[in-house]
Parts: structure tokens; C-alpha cells; sequence
């Protein structure tokens, strides 16, 4: 049972590895994909128009605002005047962020307290939106940073996206981007491998040897979930050095969820390959099943904003669970008291879509 | 523990289509089985059948003495098969196919080394271990194939048209090794349509159109056509020669073989001097007209014409 496994993970990764498409698909869609997405989202947002209401007045909150012009993403167009002027300029969109300094801000540093600083942005646009506040969150940090060096408490960023609520729960495109890829490639991956085994001919020699079924579908889905790992950490990687993406979460948790969540993709790609008899079959069936899991799955669109029909669909797709997994873990920190329902909910699927696979298998070989 | 394979009133439907129908046959021990047939006529949904990999419509089947319907895991454990489609990883060298193979067979560490050394040496594949596996031409692949389906010492081969598309000197190379482990014990039940392939088998079955046609030894089959005769006709153009003596009263068939034709007759000595007089009349001056031992085609081509006339009969009968 052991060697056969063996064997047959052996088989599969000197496959992959000696075909040069299978290789673009595991390590260079998800680099490329994360550059893209990564920049796409963020290059177009430089000289933000920022309304600064500074009422400490103080050398630290001047230093603070001077941070922020001299990253190049924040423009001061009005440094005087109050809360109610920097509204107004937020509301006809002559300022697309309000920097708001209240008193005690140096007080607050010198006395080794956390400072607060809010930053309120124009949410219209959520994805500029989105890409201010990481911005914000880095120059705080940084800032915060600075002055941690001598004895001194640090700063927060407090901010705040008016107009667009549901900003603060779409979030960033890294954990959407793990998602995404890690059931395209797991699916590409698995649907493919059983499917060329078809269409070359070897199935009905590894039918007639006494490989079983289970032993079969282990062996099909393993290297493939390894590979899943792999890539789950490359663009972890990616995002946490490249981007600044936080990882406040248990990085363990986030291995337990991606196991469950490969049970569900490769369940998938083994449906698929029972289903079709050549590889082109099998590339556009994932295709067809992959675009509705994605725009189903609150990357692109929040959910709330589905009508009630469509949300209800959104319950059977695990990259749902998934992306809220991923966001809690990345960038709330949050932990397994607060993300066992989605949790349980990717066991259960990937539970049913391996048997059914299994029993599919079972009834075709037959 | 007589036959290896004994088969009786086997069948398999597919939706109203009978693939197989109602075959009957046994296979001794230490034979060389031949299952002979067109395109389509059912042989390799047999084989199949006979390798657990289809389940039966009707009728049964034991091999080595396992009934393959009710343990079609304990048939596969002692058979070796070579699927009529390519059956080998293209992009996998020779060395990790059988690696892979002989792994799933449950062979590990030094016993799968020694298998393997020792079925390359058979095959004679040494130089090849390394080699790509679909870098190789077609005849060595089916080399490959065969040590494959031998790494774990079955006593029953089953080969697929295991020499569909090889040319004829790697065909006798590959019968020579099939033969080999023949003496040493194994039964090889084959499907082909290449009649010098069907010569060498110790015995033959014809199926036609998913049933039994014909079964017995080569020598048998021929001598069965012995009562009729083969003429062989040369002419400069074969197509319309077959085609006039097709028409003629005392042929009662007649078929193209390369640049011949053979027409088969009943009665040799009167046919051959009207057979030469026709062709005189249409024109085809100077024929050669000779009679020959049938081959194996001839009885071939003979028995289904036969099949096909009766055929034709009942269906006019219904009508
Ligand atoms: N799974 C299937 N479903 C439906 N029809 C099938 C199936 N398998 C085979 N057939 C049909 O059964 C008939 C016999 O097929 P089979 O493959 O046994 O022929 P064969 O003698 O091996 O022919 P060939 O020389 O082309 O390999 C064919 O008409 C084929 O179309
Ligand atoms: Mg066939």
C-alpha cells in the first residue's frame, strides 16, 4: 500500500516536473498573477488628496503629516481648518482622505502610550480606498517604528472608509489571490493527471494491476495537494514580503484550512476527470465551473450585495469559506473560535466530493 | 485446474448493441490462443471481459480457474495484459515505467531490481533503460510493453493486437519472445488481424461480428476449405479481373491479395479452363490462373463471405 503510493506520487511529480506547461501553471500563474493583481491594484494611486486637521500642533504630529507627504501618496491640500471643513472636501471630492490629529497625539507618545491617528478615506472607489489605508498602515507603522527607538509609546491608525461599509470585510487581494489560484491550479492540476491517463491509455493498465481505487485517487490527489501547500506559500510569501500584507493569524490554523480546502478542489478536479475523456474537455470544464466559484465567492463583488437567490448559491462554495478564513487569519488575527463554521463547512464538503469521486471512480472502471 | 480459460455462452451488450454474443471456447495450458477478427468484431471487449475490466452480459468466464465476474481482483493478480492502445507513460523513460509499474505490483527495493534486470534481459531493452519511452519507434515500444506485463511473472498473457502497426521483422521478434515464455510455462491468449501473426498461434478463433466463427487449429481451418479450392489469378489490372470473377457462375468468391486475386472454386479441374477462357473473352490475354494452398486468409475471408450469404438468405426469408 505504502510503495504503491509511493510509486505512484513519484510518477506524478516527474511527470509535472518534465512538462513545461505544468510547471507555468504551479509556479508561474500564481507569481505572475500576484505581481499583476498586486500592482494592477496599486501603481494608480500616488498624490491622494489629503485634507490634514492636526490639532495637536505639536513637532510629532507635524513629523507625522510630513511622513505621509514624503512617501509620495498623500498630498496636503488643506492644512488649516477643522473636521467640518475636511467633510465638506471629502464630500465634493476635492479630498479623497481626511488625516485627523487629535490633541494629546505627542502626549500621548512621550507618556509611552499608544497615539491614535485617524485617517477616514473616500470608499467610493474601494479598491483606491483599499490601497490608501495599506498605505497609511505602512507610514504609521514605519512612523510608529521611528519613535519606538527612543522610550516612547507607539502609533495606531484608526481609519475609518465612509460611503462603502463593507470595505473593512472585502479587504486585500492576497488572500483573494491564494484562493483563486490554489483552486485553479489544484483542479487543473488533478482533473488533468487522471484524465491524460485516459486519453494515453495507461488507465486500463493501472486497472488491471491490483492498484484500488482509494489507493488511486490518493495517489492522484497527494502530489497535488503538496503542491497546493507550495503554492499557498509562495504567494504568502509574495505578500508578505513584497506587499507588506500583514500575517496577524496562527500560520498552522492557516495550514489546517488549506488542507480542508484542497479536499474540496481536488474533490473537484477528480469530479471533472470522471466526466470528460480528453484533457481540452477537462481544461474547459474547469473553466466553466471555476469563473462561478470566483464571482460567487465575494473576491470581486461582496456578497451582501447578491440578491438572496445567488447568495444562497455562494453556500456551497468553498473558495467562500475559504476567502473569509484567509482574510480572518491574515489580516484580523482571527482564530478557531471564530472560524470553526467555516472550517467545518470545507471538511464537510471536501468529505463529500472525495467520496463521490471515489465512488464515480469506482462505477467507471467497473 | 484443466483450463486456463474456459468461456461459455459469453456475452456483453452495450444498450441494445451485442458486442459479444454467446462465444464459447476453452484454452489449454501452455497455449498460444489466437483471436482472430475485423475491425470491430469484438475482440478486444473479450479480452477485456476475460481481464476483469468489463463485467459480463451474459455467459461465463474463468481464467486460471477465477471466475471474473465474481473475483475479477483475483484474475488481475495472475494475468499479464497489454491494452491495445498504447499502454506505457510517453513521457516516463524506460527504467520509470517499469519502476512504476512493478511498484504497483507491491515490488519494492532489491526484489523489483531483480525483476526488472531480469525482464530486460528477456526483452533485451538493456541499452534502453535510460531512453525516453516516446523517443522509441513503435516496435520497441511494444517491447517495453510486453516487459512490463511480465515484470510480476504472470502465468496468463493477454495481448491486445500487441503488433498493430510494427513492421513485420520486430512482429517475429516480438512472437519469438511471446513464444519463449511460452516454453516456460505461460498460456497467451492474443487478438490480431494479421494472418501471419494468426499462423503462429496453436490455435484460433474466428469471431465475426461479435460471434464464434470459427475454431480449431490453422491446419484445421485450412483443411476445412481443403473440399473447395484457391485459384490464384495474375493480371495486369486485379480490380477488374476480381470484380469479373465475382460474376462468374463456378466462383463462388473471390478477393484482391496485393497484386493477385484469389477466387475460390469447387470444382478446381473445370473451373480452371472456363476461369481462363472468361478472362481470355474480357480481355485480360495472357492471365495466369494457378491453383494454391488456401492461407489462413482465404479461410478467413471464405467463412465470412459464407456467414454473410446466409446472412443475406434469412434476412430474404424474413422478408
Ligand atoms: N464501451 C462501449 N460502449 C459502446 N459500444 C462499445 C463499447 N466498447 C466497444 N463497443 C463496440 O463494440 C464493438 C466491438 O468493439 P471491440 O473494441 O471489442 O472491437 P475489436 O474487435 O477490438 O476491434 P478493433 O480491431 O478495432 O480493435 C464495436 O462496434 C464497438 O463500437
Ligand atoms: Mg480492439
Amino acid at each position: 500500500m505504502i510503495e504503491r503510493l509511493k510509486r505512484m506520487m513519484i510518477k506524478e511529480f516527474l511527470q509535472v516536473l518534465r512538462d513545461p506547461r505544468m510547471l507555468g501553471v504551479i509556479f508561474g500563474v500564481p507569481l505572475i498573477q500576484t505581481l499583476v493583481f498586486g500592482y494592477a491594484v496599486s501603481t494608480d494611486v500616488t498624490d491622494v488628496p489629503t485634507a490634514v486637521v492636526d490639532r495637536d500642533r505639536s513637532p510629532a504630529s507635524r513629523e507625522l503629516v510630513a511622513a505621509f507627504t514624503s512617501s509620495g501618496h498623500f498630498r496636503v491640500v488643506s492644512a488649516e481648518g477643522g473636521m467640518e471643513r475636511a467633510q465638506a472636501m471629502l464630500d465634493d471630492g476635492s479630498a479623497g482622505a481626511v488625516l485627523r490629529i487629535d490633541e494629546g497625539f505627542a502626549g500621548d507618545l512621550e507618556g509611552g502610550r499608544t497615539a491614535r491617528v485617524q485617517l477616514i478615506v473616500d470608499g467610493t472607489d474601494s479598491n483606491t480606498a483599499r490601497v490608501v489605508l495599506v498605505y497609511a498602515n505602512r507610514i504609521t507603522e514605519r512612523f510608529s517604528g521611528a519613535v519606538r527607538a527612543a522610550p516612547a509609546g507607539g502609533v495606531q491608525l484608526v481609519h475609518r472608509a465612509w460611503f462603502n461599509e463593507n470595505l473593512e470585510s472585502r479587504n486585500f487581494f492576497v488572500p483573494g489571490i491564494i484562493a483563486m489560484l490554489v483552486m485553479l491550479v489544484t483542479v487543473i492540476l488533478t482533473s488533468m493527471a487522471v484524465v491524460r491517463e485516459k486519453e494515453v491509455g495507461t488507465i486500463e493498465q493501472l486497472l488491471v494491476s491490483p492498484i484500488t481505487p482509494a489507493e488511486f485517487i490518493l495517489g492522484k490527489t497527494l502530489p497535488f495537494a503538496i503542491i497546493g501547500y507550495v503554492d499557498v506559500l509562495l504567494v504568502s510569501l509574495l505578500g508578505v514580503f513584497w506587499f507588506d500584507v500583514p500575517i496577524r493569524g496562527s500560520v498552522l490554523l492557516l495550514l489546517l484550512a488549506t488542507t480542508f480546502y484542497l479536499m474540496t478542489t481536488l474533490g473537484i478536479g477528480l469530479l471533472i476527470s470522471t466526466a470528460c475523456r480528453t484533457q481540452q474537455q477537462a481544461l474547459m470544464m474547469v473553466f466553466l465551473v471555476f469563473f462561478p466559484f470566483v464571482l460567487l465567492s465575494g473576491f470581486m463583488f461582496p456578497i451582501e450585495n447578491m440578491p438572496r437567490a445567488v447568495q444562497y448559491l455562494t453556500w456551497v462554495n468553498p473558495l467562500r469559506y475559504f476567502l473569509v478564513i484567509l482574510r480572518g487569519i491574515f489580516l484580523k488575527g482571527t482564530g478557531v473560535e471564530i472560524l470553526w463554521p467555516q472550517m467545518a463547512a470545507l471538511l464537510a464538503m471536501g468529505a463529500a466530493l472525495l467520496a463521490a469521486a471515489t465512488l464515480r471512480f469506482r462505477k467507471t472502471s467497473a | 485446474m484443466s483450463d486456463a480459460i474456459a468461456v461459455a455462452g459469453l456475452g456483453r451488450r452495450f444498450g441494445a448493441f451485442h458486442a459479444v454474443r454467446d462465444v464459447t471456447f476453452a484454452v489449454a495450458r501452455g497455449e498460444i490462443f489466437g483471436y482472430l477478427g475485423a475491425n470491430g468484431a469484438g475482440k478486444s471487449t473479450t479480452i477485456r471481459i476475460l481481464c476483469g475490466l468489463l463485467a459480463p452480459t451474459a455467459g461465463r468466464a474463468a481464467v486460471a480457474g477465477v471466475d471474473v465476474a465474481a473475483d475479477p481482483e483475483g484474475v488481475k493478480r495472475r494475468i499479464g495484459y497489454m491494452s491495445q492502445k498504447f499502454s506505457l507513460y510517453p513521457d516516463l523513460t524506460v527504467e520509470e515505467n517499469l519502476d512504476f509499474f512493478g511498484g504497483a505490483y507491491g515490488f519494492a527495493g532489491r526484489e523489483l531490481r531483480r525483476r526488472i534486470d531480469a525482464v530486460v534481459e528477456e526483452t533485451d531493452l538493456r541499452a534502453l533503460r535510460g531512453a525516453a519511452t516516446q523517443s522509441l519507434p513503435a516496435g520497441l515500444q511494444q517491447r517495453v510493453a510486453l516487459a512490463n506485463a511480465l515484470l510480476h511473472d504472470p502465468e496468463l498473457l493477454f495481448l491486445d493486437e500487441p503488433t498493430a502497426g510494427v513492421d513485420p521483422v520486430s512482429r517475429r521478434e516480438f512472437l519469438a519472445l511471446v513464444r519463449r515464455r511460452v516454453r516456460r510455462g505461460a498460456t497467451v491468449f492474443l487478438t490480431t488481424h494479421y494472418m501471419d501473426e494468426a499462423e503462429y498461434c496453436d490455435r484460433l478463433c474466428l469471431i465475426y461480428r461479435g460471434e464464434l466463427a470459427a475454431l480449431g487449429t490453422p491446419e484445421e481451418l485450412k483443411d476445412r476449405l481443403m473440399k473447395e479450392a484457391v485459384l490464384e489469378v495474375r493480371t495486369g489490372r486485379p480490380l477488374e479481373a476480381a470484380e469479373l470473377l465475382g460474376g462468374l457462375p463456378e466462383v463462388r468468391g473471390a478477393a484482391l491479395f496485393g497484386e493477385s486475386v484469389h477466387a475460390v472454386v469447387e470444382n478446381p479441374d473445370e473451373a480452371v479452363p472456363r476461369v481462363r477462357a472468361a478472362l481470355e473473352a474480357a480481355g485480360f490475354p495472357g492471365a495466369l490462373v494457378e491453383r494454391i494452398p488456401p492461407s489462413l486468409e482465404d479461410v478467413f475471408v471464405s467463412l465470412v463471405e459464407e456467414r454473410d450469404r446466409r446472412e443475406g438468405e434469412i434476412r430474404e426469408v424474413r422478408r
